[in-house]
């Protein structure tokens, strides 16, 4: 059984169609890719699934559960965590307030020490322990991005969707990123929904790797098969160059 | 940026305060001292103003129609059909017969007045913004009309005049007195309360609002829960504070709480600083005092118009909004952090 699994959803903006009939189902425990050339609707699906959005048809089963009409802050307390594209922190709250915020669904009011402690292992466990008493704004970007992720994980989710975590990284980060990803799978027992322009860090952590273009699927399988499909390369790379080629 | 302070020190500048608040009446004059009864009410009602505004993010600019709510709550209860009849006035019936001792009318007048806000919170979360400035500004504006208008709930333009209350239990204490201590230990347990709540799970969950709504709507925080809250609470605050100056002032009357008190309540927020609890003292000294201050100003030997206050209360918000954004807290802050050796700059 599918831990997650999109079934013919489609998302319209206006006239435009941002999603058109995408189905794409994850086993849990798996990390699945999900690329696409700027436009092709990959975080539009993360929005859909994290109920940001609602899909104009279609359904989204997680753990058999029907989200389409679950409302978008309950989302977290199923199981389902995320990042953000562009990084997005609580700009006035300490680090660790910022995770404490992402376990809000797990704690109690009034919970006291226990989600302080649970946030401050989070805290070491991603080599953010100096940083606890910081506030966001002044740390340097890769630094932030590891925040965000620490915050998606203290809600402890079963499903991890990442937009882009290599976004904005240096070389030497974005290698450490796919360990670090392996590492998150193995150590939370997580199934992680993965969007990346990164191919090398897509084709080597993934298990398997699902393709939009225009808001349609037009490919999916192992990152071997991908990388092989004719389709896929003249999404990337223009017609004209398979021509050439 | 690191916390400004260590808890040690924290808890010294609270004993320090409260020392000084309990110790006051004993070196100062019954006229200063109601002055400092009126610190406390401002002190309440800003304490729960920077719940909404400071920590969640949601302006209010009708905060005194919130104080009037509970004001009249309080002075209807104090009277009874008894005391409205006393006063030939022809009471509704779903005042009760007899009045209440004033102290008991307090946590009621919160009640009703969260119970208000609350419900204003729900259509509000459609509001943000400029809209949502204008629409509490709205409510602040119909107020001591909807007063006037409900003669048998209110008394009318021409006000209830209260019963001046004593000291319970047969302490004996001036009445001047009594209201200070009843004024203090209320903002003294409200400020705890505030305390408690913008440090835990709450207060996380409004501030995460208040700097991003869809990252706090993906960290499982619910809107529309922790705004409404933060009205419903805000507004008790707002209607204790109001109670408090209906007894203090023993009348009430629709312009008890104008719409200018509604203005100088957001003003003194900004002025003490957004999201700092101990900003709000400075903010109801200011509230208190500048305007006085400002008619006639000490050592100056001037005397300007009662409409000095306003202006240099206009000048003082333009100050710090552009010179200290952070209000009096960032300004204690910057003191003391050389101090307490709090290191890291904010970024």
């Amino acid at each position: 059984m599918a831990l997650l699994a999109v079934e013919n959803v489609t998302r319209r903006f206006g006239g435009i169609v941002a999603l058109a009939d995408v189905s794409l189902a994850l086993e849990k425990g798996q990390i699945v890719g999900l690329i696409g050339p700027n436009g092709a609707g990959k975080t539009t699906l993360f929005n859909l699934v994290t109920r940001l959005y609602r899909p104009n048809s279609g359904r989204i089963l997680f753990d058999d559960k029907d989200l389409t009409r679950t409302p978008a802050y309950r989302i977290v307390r199923l199981g389902i965590a995320r990042t953000f594209q562009n990084v997005v922190l609580f700009q006035h709250m300490t680090v660790l307030e910022n995770l404490l915020v992402g376990a809000h669904s797990r704690l109690r009011p009034f919970s006291g020490g226990r989600g302080r402690k649970q946030a401050l292992q989070m805290l070491e466990y991603l080599q953010l322990g100096e940083f606890g008493e910081r506030l966001p704004g002044g740390l340097p970007f890769g630094t932030l991005k590891r925040v965000e992720l620490a915050r998606a994980l203290a809600a402890r989710p079963t499903l991890l969707l990442l937009d882009e975590p290599a976004g904005g990284l240096n070389h030497e980060e974005v290698g450490e990123l796919a360990d670090v990803i392996r590492r998150l799978r193995r150590d939370f027992d997580l199934t992680i929904l993965l969007v990346e322009h990164h191919m090398s860090l897509v084709m080597s952590v993934s298990d398997r790797v699902h393709v939009l273009n225009f808001g349609r699927k037009i490919a999916e399988g192992t990152p071997g098969e991908v990388q092989a499909n004719p389709a896929v390369i003249e999404a990337y790379l223009g017609a004209e160059s398979v021509d050439a080629a | 940026m690191r916390r400004w302070t260590s808890p040690a020190l924290q808890g010294l500048v609270l004993a320090v305060a409260v020392v000084l608040i309990a110790l006051l009446p004993r070196f100062t004059s019954e006229f200063r001292l109601g002055q400092f009864t009126y610190v406390a009410i401002y002190f309440v009602a800003l304490l729960g103003l920077n719940i909404l505004t400071g920590y969640n993010g949601q302006i209010s600019l009708g905060h005194a129609a919130f104080m009037g709510i509970g004001g009249y709550t309080a002075a209807v209860l104090i009277l009874g059909r008894k005391g409205f009849e006393l006063l030939g006035q022809h009471p509704s019936h779903v005042i009760p017969d007899h009045g209440m001792r004033a102290v008991f009318t307090i946590p009621i007048a919160g009640l009703v007045a969260g119970a208000t806000g609350y419900l204003f919170g729900i259509p509000a979360l459609r509001l943000g913004g400029h809209s949502l400035a204008l629409a509490t500004l709205a409510v602040a504006v119909s107020f001591p009309a909807v007063a006037k208008r409900f003669e048998h709930l209110t008394g009318g333009g021409g006000g209830l005049s209260l019963p001046l209350p004593h000291a319970p239990l047969g302490w004996h204490i001036s009445t001047p007195h009594w209201l200070y201590y009843e004024a203090w230990v209320s903002a003294g347990i409200l400020f705890v309360v505030a305390w408690l709540l913008v440090r835990g799970r709450v207060g996380r969950a409004w501030r995460a609002i208040r700097d991003g709504e869809i990252a706090a709507v993906s960290s499982g925080v619910s809107p529309a829960v922790y705004k409404t809250l933060a009205f419903g609470i805000s507004a008790a605050y707002a209607g204790v504070a109001g109670a408090l100056f209906a007894i203090q002032v023993s009348y009430i009357n629709p312009d008890t709480f104008p719409v200018t008190l509604s203005i100088l309540l957001l003003a003194s927020v900004v002025i003490g600083g957004l999201s700092s609890l101990s900003g709000v003292i400075v903010g109801a000294l200011v509230l208190e005092f500048l305007p006085i201050y400002a008619q006639a100003p000490p050592l100056l030997h001037l005397h300007f118009a009662k409409q000095a206050g306003p202006v240099v209360f206009g000048i003082a918000l333009m100050v710090i909004v552009l010179l200290m954004p952070g209000g009096a807290a960032s300004l204690i802050r910057r003191i003391t952090r050389p101090v307490t050796g709090a290191l890291a700059r904010k970024g």
